[in-house]
């Protein structure tokens, strides 16, 4: 970057921001960037002749491609498109976000839209309407998550404990790939026995290449398969090597081995791959749903997915990414909602993205949530991995949103870990496939991610995978090994996730396992009809969402400050000599103490024994010849009120007020409340150093001095969220002690020598 | 039988009519059944009978689509791997050189599979695929 002279600084500083890696690109609809409409999109519009459909969005029948032949055939219905189309694209939209009309309707009304005509609807919605609509329209009532499972060494141990470690946190779906085609089978066969700790009903999926992921599939170690993709032109469909036939058959192929499926598509797949017409986003991927529903798939993984990231740099992409899951749920499939391949470096845009879902809730939330460290990731890393798990836990609290997870202990989390990592070393050991040393597993329990492990190498896996695949082991021979080494309960487990595909229950849209139990759309429809309606916290689930760690209580805050209580005892005596009169002798500054102070409370927030504080003080104010008094108020815990009552005693007018928590203030007597001489109002950053030159300039203005005012540097801390929950309890302490007109008293202090 | 919203889950609603392929009942498959042997990979397998009662009630649920694509693959449930995997195969752009090709293996599926749907289905992709030009040579 070229130096300029003239450059407002503040630029300098937004390059530095984690946002500036992000690239936009302008809008320019010929070359394919733009969201929600391009003067190349078709003007909607249907003809029906004798049952048929002869023209759709601009197109005679026979000018149909693949796609508008298919969608023409398969999703329009003749009987309701006329009526559908006629309606006034802003009335369906307004239909949308009023909750006084029923899913049902709207469901009815797409059966005859066409993707223009959809595209146009969600249009005219602005993000809030979008997210409405969404929570509206969604099919299955309960939300859901579904989370990725891989590692960067394809390390079956790591695989297995991360997995279980998944299920602990609630996933509903775990999917996994790998770094190395060839080990898929024992990627699938490491994840299939994790996800059997616990609990059961976690679904499965091992994304490969499509004949191997089916044999997989059918060898029984997954349950379901997302990476059917579709596209919105021709083109990119013929590119992708497929046809809208050939993936309909190969759905029909799913269904037929008792596999559940969704297909994937999202904005961005076209113009990535060149072929994008000139067309925008929203209208390519209301395509690519109307080819889904007409396929017959029980839902869809769409909002971008790997077009997410270029979606993102267009404008308002990521209100189309939110548009195109719309017109998903609208269309009744179920919803895998993305919010998976990062499409951003910030962590606000981050935020911002999953905002939405987590409140209006999806099927699925993520279709995947990185649940490993990014670097694991071997799809590429996700909006939220496992870096940022917290953070959404935290979400899912703060809004009381049911986002799917719930939080693990560290305990919880180690024990999974380790029954997983046996389990699975178990299962090979039993089929001869490998032997796991002692080190090996010791080292992945604990590792956050693969650097830290010394595990199976690459290689290693590519033997044990081929082994699997060439023995013919299917899910039977695993369950039986579980069994014979004493994991009865994951062999358990792992036949009943198998045995779904009997009766084809989990075929349904929407459809997860949920306490052992299908949970569907047809089970748990989503009939949100307004407040009081639709998906509600349970108080069980509630109480499983605000449990996460490391929360603070009034008891937890009593207990360290007893700790410190016979800590402070060998610094400082207090010795109380009866009510404080004003005196009128004009060297006195009077030091006014809380309630609680060195009586109940003995640190300030900054972590400074309170004997400390007031010695420093005390020596300040004697150093200048002045003599410091101490008062104890019981009348007030507030700063302002213990600095000016302390003053009106203090023969010099001046006096300093403060809080056992810290908080400090100089003032005189003749002045208002809150206009005090000098503030120290952030306890926290507050130093001795501070306390020192307070008391000093508290003896400099007794002198009629006009000293510079002690500054406490801040470097912006949110000092809020760090202290406010501790202060407030503190606070609460210190309040509870005042009462209505109770007199001051006078304090003798003793400082002791104390070993430390 | 037809079945509605109202018998789903037909796991837990009619569990004695729910059968693998080898006729046994969800009660039949234990743990136990597994490591003596009697139960194998084949009765973990879904029916052409459960695909069908799984349509009937995702039509009944408003999903004609949904239904039609399981009354699909009852019919392919019988269709050894190999012959489903060469048939998508088939169907990839330009794999088949000749709409007769693709004819050829909507004939197979209806008159050894028993597969009508299926076989419809196939023959109407070989139709579009020649409209479109997808039996060109592609390298």
């Amino acid at each position: 970057m070229t130096e300029t002279p003239n450059r407002w600084r503040r630029f300098a500083d937004w390059d530095e921001r984690p946002l500036r890696l992000d690239k936009f690109a302008a809008e320019d609809w010929k070359n394919g960037f733009a969201a929600f409409t391009s003067p190349a999109d078709p003007k909607p519009g249907v003809s029906v002749a004798a049952g048929r459909i002869i023209s759709m969005d601009g197109v005679l029948e026979r000018d149909f491609d693949m796609i508008d032949r298919f969608i023409a055939d398969y999703h329009l219905d003749p009987a309701i498109a006329p009526e559908s189309m006629a309606m006034d694209s802003a009335e369906i939209a307004r239909m949308l976000v009023d909750m006084h009309v029923p899913r049902e309707k709207l469901v009815r009304i797409a059966h005859g839209l066409t993707p223009a005509k959809l595209a146009d609807v969600v249009s005219r919605l602005n993000a809030l309407e979008i997210a409405f609509a969404y929570s509206k329209m969604r099919a299955r009532r309960t939300p859901g998550n579904q989370g990725h499972v891989t590692n960067a060494k394809d390390d079956p141990l790591q695989l297995a404990a991360d997995a279980a470690t998944a299920v602990a946190l609630g996933f509903d779906e775990v999917e996994t790939t790998m770094r190395v085609a060839r080990n898929a089978w024992s990627n699938a066969v490491a994840c299939a026995v994790g996800a059997a700790v616990g609990r059961w009903g976690t679904l499965f999926q091992c994304s490969s290449e499509e004949a191997e992921e089916l044999q997989i599939g059918m060898a029984g170690f997954t349950s379901y398969a997302e990476t059917v993709s579709v596209y919105g032109t021709e083109k990119s469909f013929v590119d992708g090597d497929d046809t809208p036939w050939s993936k309909a058959f190969l759905a029909a192929a799913y269904a037929s081995r008792g596999i559940k499926m969704r297909c994937t598509s999202g904005a961005g797949s076209e113009l990535l791959m060149g072929f994008h017409e000139s067309k925008s986003l929203l209208y390519l991927e209301a395509r690519c749903l109307c080819l889904q529903r007409g396929m017959g798939v029980q839902g869809t993984q769409n909002g971008g997915i790997d077009g997410a990231p270029v979606t993102a740099t267009v404008p308002g992409g990521m209100r189309e990414l939110m548009a195109e899951n719309l017109l998903a749920v609208w269309l009744d499939l179920e919803c895998a909602s993305g919010n998976d391949a990062r499409a951003t470096e910030s962590e606000i845009r981050v935020g911002a993205k999953i905002m939405p879902y987590l409140i209006a809730g999806s099927d699925l939330i993520c279709s995947g949530f990185g649940s490993i460290l990014k670097y694991d990731n071997s799809f590429n890393p996700s909006l939220l991995n496992g870096e940022e798990l917290e953070d959404y836990l935290v979400l899912q609290r703060d809004f009381e949103a049911d986002g799917g997870l719930t939080p693990l202990s560290e305990g919880r989390s180690l024990d999974v870990r380790q029954r997983g990592i046996d389990a699975l070393s178990a299962v090979y050991e039993e089929l001869g496939l490998a032997t796991a040393s002692a080190a090996m597993k010791a080292s992945v329990l604990v590792a956050s991610g693969s650097d830290e492990t010394e595990s199976f190498t690459p290689r290693d896996v590519s033997v044990i995978s081929e082994a699997i695949k060439a023995r013919g082991i299917t899910v039977i021979d695993v369950i039986t090994a579980l069994a014979k080494r004493g994991y009865r309960e994951e062999a358990e487990n792992l036949l009943n996730v198998v045995k779904l595909r009997v009766s084809g229950d989990y075929l349904q849209t929407s459809a997860m396992v949920r306490n052992g139990k299908v949970v569907s759309a047809i089970n748990d429809p989503n009939d949100y009809g307004g407040p009081g309606s639709g998906y509600r916290l349970s108080a069980e689930r509630r109480s499983e969402i605000i449990g996460i760690r490391d929360v603070l209580d009034q008891k937890e805050v009593l207990r360290s400050e007893s700790q410190h209580e016979k800590e402070e005892a060998k610094h400082i005596d207090y010795r109380e000599l009866g009510e404080a009169v004003a005196s009128s002798n004009s060297k006195d500054v009077v030091i006014g103490i809380s309630p609680a102070f060195g009586l109940k409370l003995f640190q300030t927030t900054a972590g400074h024994r309170l004997s400390d504080v007031l010695g420093e003080m005390t020596k300040a104010i004697a150093a200048r010849g002045l003599s410091p008094r101490i008062v104890r108020f019981r009348h007030t815990a507030d700063t302002s009120f213990l600095g000016l009552s302390a003053a009106r005693l203090a023969g010099s007018g001046i006096g300093i007020g403060i809080q056992a928590k810290g908080t400090a203030v100089i003032h005189q007597k003749d002045r208002l409340p809150h206009h005090n001489l000098e503030l120290f109002s952030n306890a926290p950053i507050t130093k001795l150093e501070h306390y020192r030159g307070l008391a000093a300039n508290a003896a400099a203005y007794a002198l009629s001095e006009m000293p510079d005012p002690i500054v406490v540097p801040t470097r912006g801390e949110a000092m809020g969220s760090r202290y406010h929950a501790r202060t407030a309890m503190i606070y609460a302490i210190e309040t509870s002690l005042t009462t209505e007109g109770a007199s001051p008293i006078e304090v003798a202090v003793t400082f002791k020598r104390a070993a430390t | 039988m037809r079945y509605g919203v109202k018998d789903y889950p037909l796991a837990e609603k009619h569990p004695e009519q729910v059968k693998g392929a080898r006729g046994k009942t969800l009660a039949d498959i234990t743990l136990d059944a597994v490591l003596a042997g009697d139960v194998t990979i084949e009765d973990l397998r879904i029916t052409p009978t459960a695909l069908d009662a799984q349509a009937s009630v995702a039509r009944s649920a408003g999903r004609p689509r949904l239904a039609d694509n399981f009354e699909r693959a009852a019919e392919l449930v019988n269709v050894p791997q190999d012959v489903v995997m060469r048939i998508y195969e088939l169907l990839r752009p330009g794999r088949a050189k000749t709409q007769q090709e693709l004819l050829q293996a909507a004939h197979e599926l209806r008159s050894i599979h028993g597969a009508r749907r299926m076989a419809d289905f196939v023959a109407q992709a070989a139709e579009v695929y020649e409209t479109r030009g997808l039996f060109s040579k592609r390298f």
